[in-house]
C-alpha cells in the first residue's frame, strides 16, 4: 500500500471519527461527550471532502456542527439534573449495546457481501451540484421525496412555534 | 517592455509562475510538490495578511469613531497614533494567560483558536482579483456560511469552560442572537446565488455587470444588518454588554487568549465587509479590471474599506439594543421580509424570462437592464410596504403610550383634587 496525501488524511479523519465516538460513550462529563460528538461530526465532514462531496461536507458542518452540536450542548447546559451526572453508564446500556452491535453487523454484512474483493470505482462527475439540484427538481429524480421532506420540516417548524407560544 | 507590462498587469499569475519555475527548475522539485508548496505558502500568506490588516483596521476604526463622536482618538504612538495597535499588541503579548479555578482546560484553550479559525477560513473563497482567489470552490457561498457557523461553537465553549456565570449568560445570549440572525443572513445570501445561478464566488462576481446592490437593494440591506449582527457590533453587541454582564463569554480570558477573541471579532467585522463587497458590490469589478487583474485588488480593497467605513459609522452612532428587541427584530421582521422578498423576486424573475422580450439573466450592462429594472421595482415595493408597516407599528405604539400617560396624569390630578 502506497502512502498518498489522501491516505494520510483518511487516517486522520478516521482517528477523529472513531476517537470522538469512543469519547462520546466513555466520558463521565456530559458536556465533554457533546464536544466529542462535535469532533466526530467534524471528522465525518472531512470524510465527505475526501469522497469529493464538498456540498455534503459543507452541509455537515453547517447543520451538524453549527446547529445540532450547539443545540445538544445548550440542552445539556440548561438542564441542571443532567449536569450533575458522574456515572458513565445507565440502566439502558445492554439494549444500546445490542442495537449498536446489530447495526454494525448489518453494515458490515452489506459492505462485505457487496464489495468482497471488488472495488468498483468511478470518476466523480465534475458537476455534482448541478446534477443534485436537477434531480431534486425533476419528475425523473426525487421531486416527490424532496417535497415530502419539505412538508415534514415545515410541519416540525410550525409545531415548534406552537409549542413555544404556549 | 510589452512583456514586462503584461506580466505586471497580471502580477499574481506572474509571481505564481516564477515560484513554480524556482522550485521545479532551480531546486529540482516535481511539479506536484512545487504546486503543493506554493499552495501552502499562499494559504499562510493569506491567513497572515488577514490578521496583519487588523493592525491598521483597529487604528482606523478607533480614529473614525473618535472623530464621529467629537474626540481625538489615539494620537500618542507615531504620527496620528497610527502605531497604537502595535503597542497594544506588544502589551497583550507580554501579559499572562490566567486560567480560572475550575475551568475546563482543554475547551478553554481551544475556544479562542476555533474563534480565529472560523474567520480566517472564510478568506479561502474570497476573490480578490480575476486571477487571485484562494480556492474557487463550487460551493463557495455555502462554504463560508458553514465555516462561520463554527464561531457559535467557540462562543459556547468559551462561555461554558470559563466556570463563570457571567460568561455562560453572555454565551447564551450570544448564541441565541447569532443563531437567529443566521436565518436572514442565509436568506439574503441566497439572492446573489439565485441571480448569478452559481454558488462559486468567482461566478457571482462575474455575473455582476450591474452590481446586485442596484438589482436587489432590500436584500443587500438585510444582508448588511444580519452581517453586523453576526459580528456582534453595535447596535447588536449584546454578546459582550460591558454594562450588563461585564464582558460576556470572554470575561475570564486574559493576555493572548483574549487577544485572539479580540482579533477574531475585528477580523470578522472586516470579513463581512469583504463578503458584502463580493456578493453585492461586484467584488473586484471596475474599469479595466478584466484586462489588468492587478487593478482588481485595488477596487476590491477600496470597496471593502468603504463598506467598513459604513460599519464603523453605524457602530459609532447607534446605542445597544435590548436582547429581546434584537431577537424580535430578526424573527418578526427580517425573516418574514427576506422570505417574501425572495419568493416575489424569484417569481418576478421567472415571469420576466417568460413574457418580457429581450430579458436576459446574464450578459453585459445593457443586456441586464430589463431584469434590473423589474427586480428593482419589486424590491422597492416590498421594501416600501415593509417600511410603511413598521412606521404604522411605531405610530400605534406611541399613541398607546401617550394615551396611557394622559390617563395617568388625569388620575393623578383627580387624586390631588380629592385630597
Amino acid at each position: 500500500m502506497t502512502i498518498t496525501p489522501e491516505t494520510v488524511a483518511f487516517a486522520i479523519m478516521s482517528v477523529l471519527v472513531l476517537g470522538g465516538g469512543l469519547g462520546v460513550v466513555s466520558s463521565r462529563n456530559l458536556i465533554h461527550a457533546a464536544l466529542y460528538l462535535a469532533l466526530t461530526l467534524f471528522g465525518v465532514a472531512g470524510l465527505f471532502v475526501l469522497l469529493e462531496a464538498p456540498f455534503l461536507a459543507a452541509v455537515q458542518v453547517l447543520v451538524y456542527l453549527g446547529a445540532i452540536a450547539v443545540l445538544v450542548t445548550i440542552t445539556i447546559m440548561v438542564t441542571r439534573r443532567l449536569m450533575g451526572i458522574t456515572e458513565n453508564v445507565n440502566r439502558q446500556w445492554p439494549v444500546a449495546a445490542l442495537i449498536a452491535v446489530l447495526a454494525a453487523a448489518i453494515l458490515g454484512f452489506v459492505v462485505i457481501s457487496q464489495f468482497a474483493g471488488v472495488y468498483p470505482t468511478q470518476a466523480v462527475p465534475p458537476d455534482t451540484i448541478e446534477r443534485m439540484g436537477q434531480s431534486f427538481a425533476s419528475h425523473q429524480g426525487f421531486l416527490l421525496p424532496f417535497e415530502v421532506a419539505s412538508v415534514l420540516l415545515l410541519a416540525a417548524m410550525i409545531g415548534a412555534i406552537v409549542v413555544a407560544r404556549d | 517592455m510589452a512583456d514586462v507590462l503584461a506580466s505586471l498587469a497580471d502580477i499574481y499569475t506572474t509571481i505564481g509562475n516564477l515560484l513554480t519555475r524556482l522550485f521545479v527548475d532551480v531546486l529540482g522539485a516535481s511539479p506536484e510538490l512545487a504546486s503543493g508548496i506554493i499552495k501552502f505558502l499562499g494559504a499562510g500568506l493569506l491567513a497572515t495578511s488577514v490578521l496583519l490588516i487588523l493592525v491598521f483596521n483597529i487604528w482606523f476604526e478607533r480614529k473614525v469613531m473618535a472623530r464621529i463622536q467629537d474626540r481625538i482618538g489615539p494620537n500618542r504612538v507615531g504620527p496620528w497614533g497610527i502605531f497604537q495597535t502595535v503597542a497594544d499588541l506588544a502589551k497583550l503579548f507580554t501579559k499572562e494567560i490566567i486560567i480560572p479555578d475550575g475551568a475546563d482546560l482543554v475547551p478553554f484553550m481551544i475556544a479562542p483558536v476555533i474563534s480565529v479559525m472560523s474567520v480566517v477560513l472564510i478568506w479561502a473563497v474570497v476573490p480578490f482579483a480575476p486571477t487571485l482567489i484562494g480556492t474557487d470552490l463550487n460551493i463557495g457561498a455555502l462554504y463560508f456560511v458553514a465555516v462561520s457557523s463554527l464561531g457559535v461553537v467557540s462562543i459556547l465553549l468559551a462561555g461554558w469552560s470559563s466556570n463563570n456565570k457571567y460568561a455562560l449568560l453572555g454565551a447564551f445570549r450570544g448564541v441565541a442572537m447569532l443563531v437567529s440572525y443566521e436565518v436572514p443572513f442565509v436568506l439574503a445570501l441566497l439572492v446573489p446565488v439565485i441571480l448569478s445561478g452559481s454558488m462559486r464566488m468567482g461566478d457571482i462576481v462575474r455575473a455582476q455587470s450591474i452590481p446586485f446592490l442596484v438589482v436587489m437593494p432590500v436584500a443587500a440591506l438585510i444582508f448588511w444588518i444580519a452581517s453586523v449582527a453576526e459580528v456582534g457590533r453595535q447596535p447588536f453587541d449584546v454578546i459582550e454588554g460591558e454594562s450588563e454582564i461585564v464582558s460576556g463569554y470572554h470575561i475570564e480570558y486574559s493576555g493572548f487568549a483574549f487577544a485572539m477573541f479580540y482579533a477574531a471579532e475585528w477580523a470578522h467585522g472586516f470579513t463581512v465587509c469583504a463578503l458584502m463587497t463580493v456578493l453585492f458590490l461586484g467584488g473586484w469589478r471596475g474599469p479595466g479590471a478584466e484586462q489588468i487583474p492587478t487593478l482588481g485588488i485595488v477596487y476590491f480593497l477600496g470597496k471593502t474599506f468603504l463598506v467598513y467605513f459604513f460599519q464603523v459609522w453605524t457602530r459609532a452612532i447607534l446605542p445597544r439594543m435590548r436582547i429581546d428587541h434584537i431577537l424580535s427584530f430578526s424573527w418578526k421582521f427580517l425573516v418574514p421580509l427576506s422570505l417574501v422578498l425572495l419568493v416575489l423576486s424569484v417569481l418576478a424573475d421567472k415571469l420576466g424570462q417568460l413574457y418580457i422580450p429581450g430579458y436576459a439573466v446574464a450578459g453585459s450592462f445593457v443586456d441586464l437592464l430589463p431584469r434590473t429594472a423589474l427586480l428593482l421595482v419589486v424590491n422597492l415595493i416590498v421594501g416600501g410596504l415593509a417600511a410603511l408597516w413598521v412606521a404604522g407599528l411605531g405610530r400605534r405604539e406611541r399613541r398607546r403610550q401617550e394615551a396611557a400617560l394622559s390617563v395617568a396624569s388625569i388620575e393623578g390630578r383627580a387624586a390631588q383634587q380629592a385630597r
